[in-house]
């Protein structure tokens, strides 16, 4: 199986069906499919061997990445909001990339390589006579798509997922064309996220109507959802606590939205709770996974939802939990020497099946009997409920982006007023985790949390700042120099 | 003919087209209203006759349980579909909540 086949497929069986609308276009099965097909022929035609996409989640994402799909080609989605000196390395790391550019010219791509993404909406021109052969057979084999995440170094990693890891959870969790010609999901999440990528590929095999916002705004989000009577949504918890913040205790007035599934990060419970109040009879879904396990492993479903919504004490508990894991998925929950642990014992999560990868550009992390190393922390109950408590590693996971101390660690660091900084995530209801800087300065100097706060701007992007800088006489650190990231949490805390 | 993930295979006589998804562990004779696949590329007739239930539906799997083999559908059109004679059977699917 190839990505190219799911769209195919739709496109053969409902060629006039709405499939995808952003902004002021709106394109139906057909209609995307025949310029995913023009896409891939300029590919094969120009002889590139993969296809950078830096732009918005609209339109062109879904013809960019059929497209490559097609020509049999790896497509590698970037934030193209990223500073110059971030997307530099990620793009010159593909220099046999054709480079599709919300608006060129892309810091690290050659201009001639590079096309401005409205290109690809066009008409196709009607077949020509010299036809260009698309390839007949795109191995499962092959690398699909390759997502760059931000790993504890701080340097992105670029995870690979074949054509095989990504059918096999399309074909694993969705039935073909289930969607009802009514049905429309709404998506805010980037096309460089996982579940950018999971949710179009969910939405395409269930030939479903995907209407794409690229900048969310709780009040715009909420007008979308109403004027396009959209039946499915997926937001991360951020997005859901603005939501509720701009409801302030009206009801949400979705009378459409069946559906509203939420995940990236954890869902801090008293949104949750009061977005199950406002939210009617609109479902809740909670999906976990991650982007070496193409997208979603685990689900905590309506009916879970509802039993907490109507009180029941172990339901309202397992709202907590990422619910039970899909089909053909395994896990195991082992201790620090890698021994199995019992249920309801928490230790290091490891997954196993079909749709995972764990796969990256310098190697698979994969052990020999096919298990993924999550890193994060948790436990499974006695009736198969997942829950998770977050990262093994440091990882801050703010409004369902990760970010790596490191980095923001790197930056202050250069400072002149500071001699030492750590930079953890502390809980916070709105972003799940907020980033938070303890800072030792250098004798003699002296600075404001302010200034740190607007030097970090200045070397990296503004989600990157630290919500709060505190200032200690020394870090905890153990003998050998290791920092004790859980006493700095503590001191915070306390 | 040997069967490896990812073909695409056709009926010699009708419309129906599949995609392997999973090869088989030993080789089988994979037919389709009773004419060996063949490759889509190929030219094909439209004198295949099957009755609703032998018809091979889109966006379903077909397995065979004893070689492993399974195929998905792509375009439909008449059938059985069968390996070394046995017949291929829908996977059950499990239709979940729309996670994303």
């Amino acid at each position: 199986m190839n990505l190219g086949l799911l769209l195919e497929m739709v496109a053969s069986s409902f060629p006039d069906r709405p499939a995808v609308a952003g902004g002021d276009v709106a394109l139906t099965y057909d209609q995307l499919h025949r310029r995913a097909q023009a896409c891939a022929e300029r590919l094969v035609q120009g002889g590139f061997d993969s296809l950078v996409y830096c732009g918005p989640n609209d339109v062109t994402f879904p013809i960019a990445l059929f497209g490559a799909a097609a020509a049999g080609v790896e497509f590698i989605p970037l934030n193209y909001r990223l500073a110059d000196e971030q997307l530099h390395p990620l793009v010159e790391a593909h220099p046999g990339a054709l480079v599709v550019a919300a608006s060129p010219p892309v810091p690290g791509a050659d201009p001639e390589r590079t096309i401005d993404r409205r290109e690809l909406l066009a008409e196709p021109e009607p077949t020509s006579a010299e036809e260009i052969e698309l390839p007949p057979f795109v191995d499962p084999e092959d690398v699909a798509v390759v997502l760059y995440t931000s790993g504890t170094s701080g340097r992105p990693k670029a995870a690979w997922l074949r054509h095989r890891h990504l059918t096999a959870y399309v074909l694993g969790t969705v039935e073909f064309a289930n969607a009802d010609d009514d049905q429309a999901a709404l998506v805010t999440v980037p096309p460089y996220h996982i579940a950018g990528l999971a949710n179009l590929l969910s939405n395409v095999y269930a030939a479903r109507r995907i209407v794409y916002l690229d900048a969310f705004e709780a009040e715009v989000w909420l007008d979308t959802a109403r004027s396009q009577a959209v039946t499915q949504a997926m937001v991360v918890p951020t997005m859901l606590a603005r939501v509720v913040a701009h409801l302030d205790g009206e009801p949400a007035d979705l009378p459409a939205l069946r559906t509203l599934s939420y995940g990236g990060s954890r869902m801090p419970l008293p949104v949750l709770e009061r977005a199950l109040e406002l939210f009617g009879d609109t479902g809740f879904v909670n999906a976990y996974g991650l982007t070496e396990t193409s997208s979603t492993i685990a689900l905590l479903g309506p009916d879970d939802h509802a039993a907490a919504r109507a009180g029941d004490p172990v339901a309202r508990q397992r709202l907590g939990s990422v619910g039970k894991l899909l089909p053909g998925i395994e896990v195991e929950v082992r201790g620090p020497d890698d021994e199995m642990l019992a249920p309801s014992e928490p230790g290091l999560i490891f997954l196993r099946g079909e749709q995972v990868s764990g796969e990256y550009a310098g190697g698979s992390v994969l052990d020999e009997q096919g298990w993924f190393p999550t890193k994060d922390r948790g436990w499974v109950d006695a009736d198969g409920y997942l829950f998770i408590e977050g990262r093994a590693d440091d990882t801050i996971i703010r409004g369902g982006e990760n970010i790596a101390p490191a980095e923001i660690e790197d930056v202050l660091a250069r400072h002149p007023a500071v001699a030492d900084v750590v930079v953890v995530g502390v809980p916070d209801d709105e972003w799940g985790q907020r980033i938070a800087a303890v800072v030792v300065l250098a004798p003699g100097v002296a600075t404001t949390a302010e200034e740190l706060q607007d030097y970090t701007r200045q070397h990296l992007r503004g989600s990157k700042t630290p919500d709060l800088v505190v200032f200690r006489a020394e870090l905890p650190r153990t003998p050998t120099g290791k920092l004790l990231r859980r006493e700095v949490l503590a001191d915070l805390a306390g | 003919m040997e069967i490896k993930a990812g073909q695409r295979l056709a009926c010699p006589t009708g419309a129906t087209e599949i995609v392997v998804v999973r090869p088989p562990s030993s080789e089988v004779e994979l037919t389709c209203a009773g004419a060996a696949v063949v490759d889509p590329g190929t030219d094909r007739t439209d004198t295949a006759v099957a009755s609703e239930d032998d018809m091979v539906l889109v966006g379903k799997r077909y397995t065979d349980e004893e070689s492993g083999l399974e195929v998905l559908c792509s375009k439909p059109g008449p059938g059985p579909l069968a390996a070394d004679g046995r017949l291929l059977t829908i996977k059950g699917a499990k239709p979940l909540p729309s996670s994303d």
